[in-house]
Parts: C-alpha cells; structure tokens; sequence
C-alpha cells in the first residue's frame, strides 16, 4: 500500500485515486519539494499559471471523463441500434443517413435521460417538469450517504469494498426496527436511523477489527460480508417473525407511518428527510476530515501508517473507527431506502447501491463535497435512466457502462490529458 | 464452523501489507505447541456427535442412492439408520480428534490426508442427519453437480492466482467469467458450433485483462479499483447487449449451443465417481489440464520462478533482467484467458443462453478458493471444489426438503473464507508485491 518509495515519480503522484496521494494535482505540484525544487510552471507569468492550473486541474479531467464516457456511450447506444445497422447496409451508397440516424438515436436517448433527470419540458403540468430533479436526489441520497462511508475509507487508506452488505444491514436494521416497535412520531424514525448506523457499523466493523487485530485484508474480508449479508438478508425474509404473511415476495412487514422519513415536500413528490440527513452527513464527513483531530489521525494514517505510528497514532484504533463511522454511513444509506422510499424490506432493497457508492467515491475524488456532487450525478443517472428507458428503449445498463468509463478515466489523469492533448500539470516529470 | 474458534489468540504475525514484512521469515514458532486445530477438531466431533447423532430422533431412515445412467453395474440404493449411523460417524469423528490431540502432544504433524478424512466422515454425518426421513440423497448427482459449479471458479482461481503470483491483483475474474460467458454464447451461436465458443471466450477473458494491466501496468492506477469498475463495466456492457442485439434476434445471437460429453472409455465406468469426473465435457478436461500444468510450470520451469520473482521482489527480478512489467502484463493477459474459459462454462458448458449477470459473483467466490488454498494451484482446487460442493449441497437440501435453510449453507464458503484470510484457518500469505506497480528507476 505505501507508495512512499516512489516520491520523485511525477506522475505517480496523480495516479492513484486513494487517499495515500490526495493533495490535488495542482496542489501537489507547487508543494512538493521533491519536484526538482523548481516552483510550478517556472517563470511563466501568473496568469498563464493560473490558466495552466485550470487545463491540467482535476475537476478538468473529471468533466472531460464524463463527456468521453458519454460519448463511448452513445458509440455503444448507435451500434446496437436496429434503425442504425439498417443505416450501416448502405452506408458507401449513403454514408449521410448513418450519421443522422445514429446521432437522432443517440440524442434521443440522453434527452430522454436529461428529461428523466433534471427537468421534462415535455411535461404537461410544472410540478410534473420538476419531478424529475427530485428524484434525481432521491435516487441521489443512499448513492451519497453511502460514498461517504467508501470515501472515508479511502482517505484513511482502507479499500471498504463492503458497501454493500453494510447498506443490507442498515436496511436490515432500519425495516426491523422500522415495524417491530410501536413509538411516537418523531423519535421512532430517530431511533430507526440510529439503529440502521449500527447495524452497518457492526459489519464494517467486523472488517475493522479483523484488519486490526490480525492483518487480515479489509478487501477480501468486505467482498465476503456483502455475500454473507446477502443471504442473511433472503434468510430472515423466510423467516416467519421477519416476513410479510400475505406478500407473495418476500418482503417484511410495512413499517410504521411514525418510522418513514417524513416528505419535504407534497405529495407527487418523493424526497424525504434523508436527502437532509445527506447534506448533514456531507457536512459531519467534512469537518471530521478536516478539522477534527480524529479526522487528521484518519488522514496520517492514509498517508504513511508507519509514519502514523511512529508519531504516536495508533494504526489499529484508526483502523477500527474509521471501518465503524463509514459503515455507519452505509448503514443511513440503507436506511435511506427502507424508511424514505421503499417502506419495506425486500431482498433487492440495497439493489447495487453499495458498489455504485464505490464509483461516487472515487468520482468525487475521496473529498466530501465531491462525493456530495458524484452522489447528484450517479443518482440523475439512475433516475434518468428509467425514462430513458420506457421512452427510447434504450436499457438502463447503458448507464453502468457510462459510470464505470468515467470512473477509469478519472482515476487516470495523464490518459485523458493524452486523448485531449492537455499540458500535464506543472511539475517536472520524470524520465 | 461458527463454533468457537479457540481463544487462544493468534500468534501475531506482521500483517502482509507491511513494507517488505513478507520477505523476513515469519520467525516460525517450532517449540509451541499448535492445539487450534486439535480444539477445532474435538469440537466439530463432539457438535456431529450430540446434534446429528444422539440428540437426533430415532426411527428414521437415510437413503444414499448412487445411480447415474451409463453405469457399468448399478450399486443398488443404500438405507441406513439415520440414527445409529450418526453416532457411529461422530464416533469415528471423536477418534480422528483424539488423534490429533495425540499428534500435537508428541508433536507430530498430519498429513493432508487428515483433515481431508475429517471432512469426508463429518460431511457423510451431516448428510445422513439432514436427510433423514426426507427425499433420496443422491450422491453421484451431489458430487456431479459440485463438479459443475466449482468449473467456473476453480479456472477463476486460477487466473487469480497467475495474476497475484506476477503482482497484478485481479479483482475483475467476476467481469472476466462474465465476459468469457457473453462471447462465448454469442460466437457460438452465430456460427452454430459450440466449440467455436470456446475460441471466443479466452479472447474475452483476455481482452478485459487487457483493460485492466493498460490502467495498472501504464498508469499505475489501483488494481482494486480497475477490477471492481471493470466488473461493473463487463455487467453493464453484456446487459447493455443482451437487452438490445441479443433479445432482438435471439436465434442468430443467443441460441443454446453445448459441448457436448466426451466420455472417457474404461475410467468413466467406475461407479460413483466414474461419471462424475470422466464423463464430462472437453471444458473439465481442459481444466484438469490447467490446474495440473499450473502446478508444475508455476513451481518448476523458468516462467514459473519468473512469475513469482515478479510478484514477490520486482525489484530483484529487475536487476537480474527480467522485464517486470512485461512478464505481468503477458501472465495477466493469460490469467484472463483462462477466466475466460470459465466462463464459457456458464453457457456452452452448460447449454444455456446467456443471461444477464449470469456469472452472480462467482468471481469473487473464486477469488475466495484462491486465498483459501494459499495461491496454489492444488489448493485452490479443492477450496473451489469445497465451495462448489457446499453450494450443491445446499440445493440439494433444499430440493429434497431438509430442515436446514439453504441460505445459511450457501453463506458458509464466505464465513470459512473470513476466518481463513483473519488467521484461524490455517495462514495464508500473498505474494509480497502484489497490487504495486512496478516502477523501474
């Protein structure tokens, strides 16, 4: 894990998409005294520099990551067209009707995923044209709860594969104590959310302390729990105190009015309070990483944990909190989905949430604004994509194939610099 | 399993992402005494004793049926008391374990063959216990379908562990089998010969490893990160194609096509097992064929060393001219291949047409059996095997309508998996170098 023997590599400074190498490219470049001791982009007037800063910056590279993988998209949405491959018959004889017809196919379907996401201005009533943004954050609340969880993790240096048996948990946790419970309004859904953080805290902290106690790799140990998780969950839903009687699914009981997150808005609308609870988690993850001294000791030991450790950090106990708080994270997120949209336990509740989280993470770069943003992004996609679908045919997978290219190439700067023919960012590259 | 594990802690060992903690020699402790597994063992004979045999109702009867089709003499179905013969097995259970209380006091080791005879025993109690007063319990289809699931994992393992044994952690053997599995499908049925398939699928396993050592070899980008976004992106490109070319004309893309058995003469009669290993199609041989080549070439020919010099010690290959990163990248993209392969099972091995994410994890599970059996071919051979087994198991049970719920069966391979990589099963290393790129200087 500790690329620390490499420092004098430029390039490697950018590669990774962990927390070990976080400062930005940009930052990177004029802090690091390895580079050669010359300051960034030497001698060039500052305004130059700043533009330059702005061309090879990551938020560049995220955007352009997101047009490519768009665009690999549309290639992919084009060929498995029928109206197009009747293009591609004649193409010598009329190569102009393939273009049109790919582009009128390609376009009608990310319209379709814009209208799905953002505003239908198809729609016959506004609150019907606004819907669809609030769904985006609906969709958008359990992707970020969750990609804080992941993100902590990687600013600390741990690969939280686990998402997802940690959101099952929550979920778990969020359904049974959901309807299991009879308490006054307010404190009810309170309490559910807590009891849904412990539930994921309790799984990612298995890892946790797994990792701490006897070196055991967080990945594998993760990769495992989501299975476990899974069928725990199709187990308790045969069992006949968990279950629903007269569903033919399964599926548990309903849970009470009193625990279901309450609206923030009428009713055509969907978003409920856990958008809010997003927003604050955002906030919390936030001043936790960079203000609290916790936060500092996570990041340490993201860093280097030998250098961790020499200055009086305790790797373990890091190991163990951080596994704790993110699980926690995942555990909202789970219970984001049973107490704000779902209302019951099903055996596809989490759906892939916990690993689409991994690519929020990653997209927002491990930094809690970031993942906040990433969640928006991935959530309109989800939500856009369902109309896309209904409407052009389009399937939804396409945008699996879209999340998953934008986050490779985020996660290799110099290969985007290289297809845009982008300045590397100012530092001294090595041989 | 979930039964204790000794409280004895485990020695503490550096743990295996230590900076160069691997290359030290974990200071064996010779002189202790190692009384896990005699506690493991004594606890597991006493649990099969009490609750499969004397807590157990009486008056029932197990029957084991062993027919299968083309047998060379039928062995006629077999009933037991379900009773007497769990008390007699657990019996047998609590001798195996005052042997090994006896083996450690005089500190001698067991052989393989001792924990394989324990497994064997408390797995027939089990079955005798499970399926008492219930349906037939057919063996030869048990372990004939055990065979069939552990197929695609056991060629996972392998590519796994090619990979890792060269440095390059493959995370993406679920995106591999997948992809292996969608080609496959697809080539077969457009040209309507399934062994055209079987062309295709290496070629898709590779071709995704090809994906990941671009991003890990030449932008040192995470090799966790690329494998997991790489099996998203397998799943939404062959869903992506399912949904649109593939069920818009699926006589041409997805019909079935399967290879068909090729029974060995002589070695396929013998009952029982007969069938079950040498009636099989060219995919199970060609996986004996792996798993076998693996082992020798891995630990007894100059690309075997060069693979593992490359994964334990780039830096020391290097210097004695090995070229690190091409050696990684040729054995991943080979490592793929053979994923690939695995994955073909999923569809011409099988007779199936593709469905989507029809590889459900299976990736993940062989990246299990690799860990499980110590980066080692052999190893990850019965690991794989014991997953498939377990998996079999636990549709068989539910088919045949057994107390025991189905899902706490199919968790089991993960749990033993947990406990494995934490230390309390045996100890497992990974190559020392594995997941860093290797940048020369």
């Amino acid at each position: 894990m500790t690329n620390g023997t490499n420092p004098s590599d430029a390039p490697g400074t950018e590669t990774s998409v962990t927390g070990q190498e976080q400062p930005a490219d940009t930052s990177a470049a004029g802090g690091t005294p390895t580079a050669g001791g010359t300051p960034a982009a030497g001698g060039t007037p500052a305004a130059n520099s700043v533009l330059r800063d702005i061309m090879s910056g990551s938020w560049l590279v995220s955007v352009l990551s997101v047009v490519v993988a768009l665009a690999l998209g549309g290639v992919l949405i084009a060929a498995a067209d029928p109206d197009v491959q009747a293009t591609l018959g004649y193409f010598f004889a009329r190569p102009g009707d393939f273009f049109i017809v790919a582009w009128q196919t390609v376009s009608e379907a990310y319209m379709a995923l814009l209208r799905g996401s953002i505003f239908d201005w198809e729609a016959r009533s506004l609150v019907r044209a606004v819907r669809p943004f609030t769904e985006s954050l609906v969709a958008a609340t359990p992707l970020i709860l969750a990609g804080l969880g992941i993100a902590l993790g990687f600013r600390s240096g741990l690969f939280n594969i686990g998402g997802q048996g940690q959101v099952v948990l929550g979920a778990m946790f969020a359904g049974y104590f959901g309807y299991a419970l009879g308490l006054p309004p307010v404190i009810h859904f309170l309490f559910a959310l807590v009891m849904a953080a412990v539930g994921g805290a309790i799984w990612a902290g298995i890892a946790g302390v797994l990792k701490a106690r006897t070196g055991a790799n967080e990945v594998i140990v993760t990769i495992m729990l989501n299975s476990i998780a899974g069928y725990l969950l199709s187990y308790l839903l045969t069992q006949s105190w968990f279950k629903a009687t007269s569903s033919a699914n399964p599926a548990s009981r309903t849970i009470f009015d009193t625990a279901a997150l309450p609206p923030l808005l009428p009713d055509p609308f969907r978003l409920h309070l856990g958008f809010v609870v997003a927003i604050l988690a955002t906030l919390f993850v936030w001043w936790l990483l960079e203000r609290s001294t916790l936060g500092f000791e996570f990041r340490a030991v993201g860093e280097n944990p030998d250098a961790a450790r020499t200055a009086g950090i305790s790797v373990s106990r890091v190991t163990i909190l951080v596994m704790i708080i993110a699980g926690a994270l995942a555990g909202l997120g789970g219970a984001a989905q049973v107490l704000g949209t779902e209302g019951k336990l099903t055996g596809g509740v989490a759906g892939t949430i916990g690993f689409d989280a991994i690519t929020v993470a990653l997209l927002g770069r491990s930094r809690p604004l970031g993942t906040f943003l990433a969640g928006l992004l991935f959530g309109a996609f989800k939500a856009g994509g369902y109309l896309m679908q209904s409407q052009t045919g389009t399937p939804i997978d396409i945008v699996l194939v879209v999340q998953s290219i934008i986050v490779l190439l985020i996660a290799a700067p110099p290969l985007v610099r290289t297809i845009f023919r982008l300045p590397t960012p100012a530092k001294k590259v090595a041989a | 399993m979930s039964t204790v594990a000794p409280d004895r802690t485990p020695q503490p060992r550096d743990p295996s992402s230590g900076p160069g903690g691997a290359a030290a020699p974990a200071a064996a402790p010779v002189k202790q005494r190692a009384w896990k597994y005699p506690v493991v063992y004594s606890v597991l004979a006493l649990a099969s004793l009490l609750v499969f045999g004397l807590l157990a109702g009486g008056g029932k009867q197990t029957t084991f049926t062993f027919a299968s089709r083309n047998d060379f003499f039928t062995i006629p179905p077999l009933p037991v008391p379900s009773k007497a013969t769990c008390v007699a097995l657990g019996l047998v259970l609590v001798v195996l374990a005052a042997v090994s209380i006896w083996a450690t006091f005089t500190r001698r080791r067991l052989g393989v063959w001792f924990p394989l005879l324990f497994g064997i025993v408390f797995v027939f109690a089990f079955l005798t216990w499970s399926a008492a007063g219930a349906g037939r319990m057919p063996v030869t289809a048990l372990l004939a379908g055990a065979l069939a699931l552990s197929v695609p994992l056991i060629f996972g393992a392998m590519c796994g562990l090619v990979g890792e044994r060269s440095g390059i952690i493959n995370i993406a053997i679920e995106g591999q089998l997948l992809a292996g599995a969608f080609l496959a499908a697809v080539v077969a049925s457009a040209l309507q010969n399934p062994y055209a398939g079987l062309f295709a699928a290496p070629i898709a396993g590779a071709l995704v490893a090809v994906v990941l050592t671009f991003f890990a070899v030449r932008y040192w980008v995470d090799q966790i990160i690329i494998g997991v976004v790489l099996n998203v992106l397998v799943v939404g490109v062959t869903s992506f194609l399912f949904s649109t070319v593939l069920t818009q004309d699926p006589a041409t893309w997805n019909a079935r096509q399967q290879l068909p058995n090729l029974p060995i003469p002589l070695l396929s009669d013998i009952p029982v097992i007969g069938p079950v290993l040498f009636n099989q199609n060219i995919l199970v041989y060609l996986m004996y064929v792996v798993v076998v080549a693996l082992q020798i070439f891995i630990f007894r020919s100059k690309w075997g060393l060069r693979m593992r010099a490359i994964g334990e010690h780039p830096k020391a290959a290097d210097t004695v001219g090995i070229n690190v990163n091409r050696n990684r990248v040729l054995n991943t993209l080979l490592a793929g291949a053979i994923a690939g392969l695995g994955g073909a099972f999923f569809t011409i091995g099988s007779g199936l047409a593709f469905g989507k994410e029809m590889s459900a994890g299976q990736g993940y599970i062989a990246l299990a059996a690799m860990i499980l059996g110590k980066w080692n071919p052999m190893g990850a051979l019965f690991a794989a095997l014991l997953f498939g087994f377990s998996k079999n198991l636990a549709n068989v049970l539910s088919a045949i309508g057994t107390p025991v719920p189905s899902q706490l069966l199919l968790m089991l391979p993960y749990v033993v998996t947990v406990l494995a990589v934490a230390g309390f099963v045996g100890r497992v290393r990974a190559p020392a170098a594995e997941g860093k790129p290797y940048i020369s200087q």
